[in-house]
């Protein structure tokens, strides 16, 4: 087998051929392959919930870069997880418009009721938290956002309301 | 005044769509250009309009579009057009606003940009956690190749575009134009030095320019109503209108769009409503959190790019945050210093090993175990990596600006905790 074909059975026995499809339209409007980079990981991501070793070398490997060249771009980045994530990340802001206005008090609320500090994920994995730079949302302040879902105009009734025993965790 | 840039903006009420931007005539801008207007005759419009751009630099968009290279002094290949839609900036909040609730103004102010610079790419750089913006603009989008406000010969002229959505991964510094780029090339967002500009070697080694949203929103209205009409709409120095926002303790916290040269306090108290009742002003960032303070003694200073100079502070993105006389200047400095500490992409040493020195001094400041040399510390690093050329690039002399705005006006208070060994404020939000 050639040198080539190795790599391509090694990534595809863990990419899938959609994966590979979607990084490959990227590729289209991208004139070098490692420019696909971050678009590799995020698709990894979308479909994954989170980026394994196994799937960085793969990615590096497709691309044609090293996994620490891949490891040190997706570590970078904090929107990319290179650890597990519950089915939710929780996205809170602690940025000054939202401190002025109480969100350290919040922040404790939602610990409070999730059990779990920044970087970790509830026993039941339905959530992981994390801080945010900034959401751009401070006339709403304090804010933060539940998967896709901005929230606003947090407070320990709201924090209650959303997660308290029961709750599925949906928002509207 | 007449509202531009928010004419089709309703908080909470649906997006503007194709058939709505046209009927309250939107892409008039672009059928003017693409029907006798050559490129040259659009830049010198939006040279002549004296819009400064609205990023937070306030650099002058025709000047910084007359660097790239045009027609046989440039080589054969790609040019880039960017949006620069990576809205982070601690306490800014009105990109988000134009994004989601009139996409396609921004998409038309980049076709027009794009053909005024000869750009046959463009890319829309927008923050992942723009959900509903990344959503509508992606609609918007489809609804243009479908037109044909987008693709092979624009309307006729020959003219081509092609414009794509990229949605960030994350992380501030990428607001930095060149570390965008490398953001864009799939790297680290380190930015890089300069020169080259990327006018002339960005996106690709390619001329490329980088915008942001608000400034592109300006452009259909300046291509089609001219250079003169947007001048008029400044009621001080700048030309045109600003969207101006405020947050922080106030009653109506919010972002409105008003014209450029706008008394501050005009903002704050007929817009804002004034400080909620039992607070009073202290200070406030006029243009977001990388700015220094100002105090009440500015209230009568026109939102002008100059005037704000000269004050002492800079206009940044004109969305003010507002420190009232409960909340700690020290705890807000230390979460602006975390943030900054936080952010800095690791490059260069005085960032990279400064910002969590100062981060630390602040802590021990904040929590009491502060002692009278801090300060000088403080006012060491303020110098040091404060200063422009010290560092790679801006990050972190904007971190010491409100640092240093703040140990100006607010010294007793640092002084009071750390001759008092606590912090004086007792808000539950300083450690």
């Amino acid at each position: 087998m050639s040198n080539a074909k190795m790599i391509q059975s090694d990534v595809s026995s863990v990419l899938t051929l959609q994966e590979m499809a979607e990084i490959d339209h990227e590729l289209e409007h991208i004139p070098y392959k490692s420019g696909a980079a971050i678009d590799a990981l995020k698709i990894i991501q979308a479909g994954r919930g989170w980026v394994s070793d196994e799937c960085l070398q793969a990615i590096a490997k497709y691309l044609g870069m090293s996994s620490e060249e891949l490891e040190g771009v997706a570590t970078f980045y904090n929107l990319i997880y290179r650890r597990p994530v519950g089915e939710k990340v929780i996205l809170f802001c602690d940025s000054v418009s939202c401190w002025i206005s109480g969100c350290d008090s919040v922040k404790q609320t939602l610990s409070d009721t999730l059990g779990v500090d920044y970087g970790e994920t509830t026993k039941d994995n339905r959530y992981t938290l994390l801080p945010v730079p900034c959401l751009g949302a401070c006339d709403r302040a304090p804010v933060m956002m539940v998967g896709d879902d901005l929230v606003t105009h947090l407070d320990d009734n709201k924090i209650n309301e959303l997660f308290s025993a029961g709750k599925t965790g949906d928002q509207s | 005044m007449g509202k531009v840039l928010t004419r089709n903006i309703e908080p909470g009420k649906a997006p503007t769509d194709m058939a709505a931007y046209e009927a309250n005539g939107g892409y008039q801008g672009l059928r003017k250009a693409m029907s006798g207007m050559s490129p040259q005759d659009c830049r010198e419009v939006v040279s002549a309009s004296n819009l400064r751009g609205r990023g937070g630099a306030g650099f002058p968009t025709g000047m910084k579009w007359s660097f790239v290279p045009m027609d046989d002094k440039c080589t054969p290949g790609h040019k880039y057009l960017v949006c620069n839609a990576d809205e982070m900036e601690p306490g800014a909040f009105k990109d988000r606003l134009l994004m989601e609730y009139d996409p396609h103004q921004l998409i038309e102010g980049m076709i027009l940009s794009a053909y005024c610079i000869g750009a046959d790419i463009s890319y829309i750089f927008i923050r992942g956690e723009y959900i509903v913006a990344i959503e509508r603009l992606r609609k918007a989008l489809e609804e243009c190749y479908a037109k044909g406000y987008l693709g092979e010969n624009i309307l006729g002229s020959g003219y081509k575009l092609e414009m794509y959505v990229h949605p960030s991964a994350g992380r501030y510094i990428c607001g930095e134009e060149t570390a965008l780029i490398n953001a864009l090339e799939g790297k680290r967002a380190n930015p890089r030095a300069k020169p080259p500009f990327p006018q002339v070697s960005g996106l690709w080694g390619r001329p490329t320019i980088v915008n942001n949203v608000e400034t592109l929103c300006n452009i259909p209205h300046i291509i089609d109503r001219g250079a003169d009409w947007f001048k008029s709409l400044g009621v001080g120095e700048d030309a045109g209108t600003k969207l101006f926002g405020v947050s922080g303790r106030v009653k109506n916290p919010g972002c409105w769009e008003l014209p450029m040269g706008t008394p501050i306090r005009e903002i704050l108290e007929n817009h804002a409503g004034g400080m909620q009742d039992g607070l009073q002003l202290k200070g406030f960032l006029p243009g977001g959190g990388s700015t220094d303070f100002l105090t009440s003694d500015h209230l009568d200073l026109a939102m002008d790019y100059n005037v704000i100079g000269k004050a002492g502070s800079r206009m940044g993105t004109g969305t003010m945050i507002i420190l009232d006389d409960q909340t700690c200047p020290v705890g807000m400095v230390l979460n602006l210093i975390r943030f900054f500490a936080h952010e800095s992409c690791g490059f260069c040493t005085p960032c990279r090993d400064g910002l969590p020195w100062t981060r630390q001094v602040l802590e021990d400041i904040e929590q009491g175990r502060g002692k009278v040399e801090d300060l000088d510390t403080l006012e060491y690093q303020i110098n040091y990596i404060g200063a422009i050329g010290n560092t790679h690039c801006a990050l972190a002399p904007g971190a010491m600006e409100p640092l240093q705005s703040a140990l100006k006006y607010f010294r007793e208070d640092f002084e009071r905790h750390i001759s008092g060994g606590c912090c004086p404020y007792h808000s539950g939000r300083g450690a």
